[in-house]
């Protein structure tokens, strides 16, 4: 069994696990939703053991250094962190539909990392700029960020979802009726929104630590560092439009999915469109 | 404050609808310079968007849009903003924390979100020193009152976390001033002297130094008031043709002697991720550059004698160790890298030798004469970035408080436990009530458990 195995198996776990989610949405039958979460969780473990062994191989290839070091590294990772998120918030919060909109975005990552042709799979040796212990903290803090901004795109999804389904006077009918009342979901939205902005501000500030041990300098306004530091505004924007002038329900879903576009360009967009010191990112 | 308030300019900057605006308006126009490539030369520009386009470019200073006069007038805006903003809101919340909260009346109380409501079969000043001992006990000291027939008592936590966000703020404001007093620009323009942070490289060849760097902001000599001498370069590489290491060996000398450096040797392995840092200058391995020159260094093993000489290919030298000449007629090359070259050596007394070496491998010649270590390495020079920053600890330790800042304003609270106590016909009625300013449902929580064991420990 090697680690590109148990990747596969990951995919089928959180496809699985996206589809019950789904037809708890769908059929308001909750041992479904039970099903999907033991998918997750499944698929979790399986996930880390699989990290872990890719890992493991890199150092029997005598390169060793931690699997977070290419596109295909950090999809995988970026499926991690959102699920483990997702796990994390649904025994917290028991709000079980959710996984809905979430697993979609951890298969979607999976299925992307695996069968894109412009990705690779192999592991690499680390080019001497990727070098340093700075890579563990500023990749970490990074993914736990757009793990929590991939849940919050979803969360505001899902709460305009559920109030279109309310205007339309056939909530109870619909399968939004199966969602959260649109207070709890606009709750969990903010409370999203704040978490993944810390990690985002420590994976900003790692990035910068480490840019200026590598380069000298922590701020160079390269693509990818100009695009983490719009999205940072996108949400300080949010995080005051809601404290201060308080703003709520569809004006914060709104801005959970603008947030969310943003993180998605800062790690696609530019890597893909623009160039820039983060050029290895991209295959 | 009620003046201030008067004050139509103080309004203006003072208010989170400038804040909103200018957050949208910095995130809007940073993109076009990551759409736009910046600092190219003038001639891409025309060539890829054309004149017209080119010139508005030009007009809008968006090829180098990040140190625009506009561009930084609005981070000043910003700053500025943040500053009157906290401003006008502190002094809210130092009344908040100096607020007497015992002045509150009872019947407030029991409107309370949170509240419970207990009776005690204690006379009042004996339920008094319990809740007081109890609630002591948990770590929340109290205050008392005599009001309205009764005993107020309170208590608070985390007052002070309602600072957190412009802990957020100042941090902003430290890691903005630290930008400044690391720029280069405003070391020139402001304080006349370019050697208080500057920015630059220098290419040294092998068995070379150097005491000045070149600016990257006008390419001017920079000196540097010591000197830094590369005796070796060599780039490593994976079995798959990856670049593995870049190394220089290098020392700083003063006034020709070699300074003894942190890690205690004089000979520094500077790497990518490894930068040496001497009296606040930091150099950074950050290029390279081959030569069709080798360096060569030749030891005579008996009498310890040895000599560094540069020397191109295919040229033969008379070493100053008499009578000893050798030059390099041969090479293999791939790309632009030397893989081994085909040495004649001679000393006079026989036929000369003639041999492959690998770059950079010591070879050991055995003459009747004599016997000698020659080693001939391809001549590299090392590319250095160098820095001096002074603001980078100002940048640093913003970055922490703000870290900080955002975990007190968001995971902490500053939370109040009220106890109202009053006693009728020998009986104590107690009424809890408590509020947090953020994260109700946890403080509720805690608050429950904390009235839940204190019933248990009375009965």
């Amino acid at each position: 069994m090697n680690s590109s195995q148990l990747f596969g198996i990951t995919t089928l776990c959180y496809l699985l696990s996206a589809i019950f989610y789904v037809a708890l949405l769908v059929f308001k039958n909750k041992k479904v939703g039970t099903i999907g979460l033991v998918f997750a969780i499944i698929g979790v473990i399986i996930q880390t053991v699989a990290i872990g062994l890719r890992w493991q191989e890199s150092y029997q290839m005598g390169i060793g250094h931690a699997p977070l070091t290419n596109m295909y590294e950090s999809l995988v990772f970026f499926a991690w962190c959102t699920t483990l998120f997702y796990i994390f918030m649904e025994f917290k919060f028991k709000a079980r539909v959710v996984g809905a909109f979430v697993m979609p975005f951890a298969v979607a990552a999976m299925a992307y990392a695996s069968f894109a042709k412009r990705i690779s799979q192999q592991i690499n040796p680390l080019i001497p700029a990727l070098q340093s212990n700075w890579l563990l903290a500023h990749v970490i803090t990074c993914f736990i960020g757009y793990g929590a901004f991939a849940v919050a795109g979803g969360l505001g999804f899902m709460y305009l979802l559920k109030k279109s389904g309310i205007k339309k006077g056939k909530d109870q009918d619909s399968f939004t009726g199966s969602l959260p009342e649109l207070k709890v979901i606009d709750d969990l939205t903010h409370k999203t929104i704040i978490f993944g902005f810390m990690w985002l501000s420590a994976g900003i500030i790692t990035g910068a630590v480490w840019a200026n041990e590598a380069w000298g300098t922590y701020w160079s306004w390269d693509p990818k560092e100009t695009w983490s530091i719009i999205t940072w505004f996108v949400y300080a924007s949010t995080l005051h439009a809601r404290f201060t002038r308080g703003w709520s329900g569809s004006r914060i879903a709104w801005l959970a999915i603008l947030g969310f576009v943003s993180v998605f360009f800062t790690y696609f967009g530019v890597n893909f469109l623009l160039s820039g010191l983060h050029s290895y990112g991209a295959s | 404050m009620a003046t201030r308030k008067k004050n139509p300019i103080w309004a203006f900057f003072a208010s989170v609808k400038l804040a909103l605006f200018l957050l949208f308006i910095l995130a809007a126009t940073s993109i076009f310079g990551t759409v736009i490539q910046q600092n190219q030369p003038a001639a891409q520009y025309v060539k890829e968007y054309g004149e017209n386009l080119a010139h508005l470019f030009r007009i809008l200073d968006l090829t180098d849009m990040y140190n625009s006069w506009w561009f930084l007038s609005l981070l000043g805006i910003f700053s500025l903003n943040l500053i009157v903003c906290s401003l006008e809101r502190i002094p809210n919340v130092i009344r908040l924390l100096r607020k007497d909260n015992l002045t509150i009346k009872p019947e407030r109380l029991a409107k309370m979100g949170i509240r419970k409501t207990l009776a005690l079969p204690l006379p009042l000043e004996q339920s008094v020193q319990r809740v007081g001992d109890y609630l002591h006990s948990k770590g929340w000291k109290t205050k008392k009152r005599q009001k309205d027939g009764g005993i107020l008592l309170f208590a608070q936590h985390g007052a002070w976390t309602r600072f957190g966000v412009y802990i957020v703020h100042l941090s902003i404001l430290v890691i903005l001033v630290g930008a400044v007093i690391g720029s280069p620009t405003f070391a020139k323009k402001v304080l006349h002297n370019e050697k208080f942070a500057f920015k630059g490289s220098i290419m040294i060849p092998e068995s070379q130094e150097t005491n000045f760097i070149y600016s990257f902001t006008n390419g001017k000599k920079i000196d540097l008031g010591f000197t830094v001498h590369c005796s070796y370069f060599t780039i490593d590489y994976y079995a798959n043709g990856m670049p593995r290491t870049y190394l220089s060996k290098v020392t700083i000398l003063e006034n020709g002697k070699p300074v003894i450096l942190k890690d205690g040797s004089t000979v520094h392995d500077l790497k990518v991720n490894k930068p040496l840092t001497y009296k606040g200058i930091t150099f950074y391995q950050s290029s390279y550059q081959p030569y069709s020159d080798f360096l060569t260094v030749l030891v005579n093993t008996k009498t310890h004698e040895k000599q560094t000489r540069i020397i191109g290919g295919g040229k033969q030298i008379k070493s100053k160790m008499q009578p000893i000449s050798f030059g390099i007629i041969n090479q293999e090359v791939r790309g632009e890298a030397v893989q081994r070259m085909k040495i004649w050596f001679s000393d006079n007394q026989a036929d000369p030798a003639t041999f492959w070496v690998n770059n950079g491998q010591k070879a050991i010649i055995k003459r009747p004469a004599g016997e000698y270590e020659l080693t001939v390495k391809q001549l590299y020079a090392t590319g250095l970035q160098v820095t001096k920053d002074p603001g980078v600890w100002f940048v640093y330790i913003g970055c922490g408080m703000m870290l900080v800042g955002l975990f007190v304003a968001f995971f902490m609270s500053h939370r109040k436990i009220y106890a109202f106590i009053r006693e009728e016909a020998g009986q104590s009625t107690l009424i809890f009530a408590g509020s947090a300013h953020k994260n109700k449902v946890g403080f509720e929580k805690v608050f429950s458990k904390l009235v839940d064991e204190f019933q248990k420990q009375m009965v």
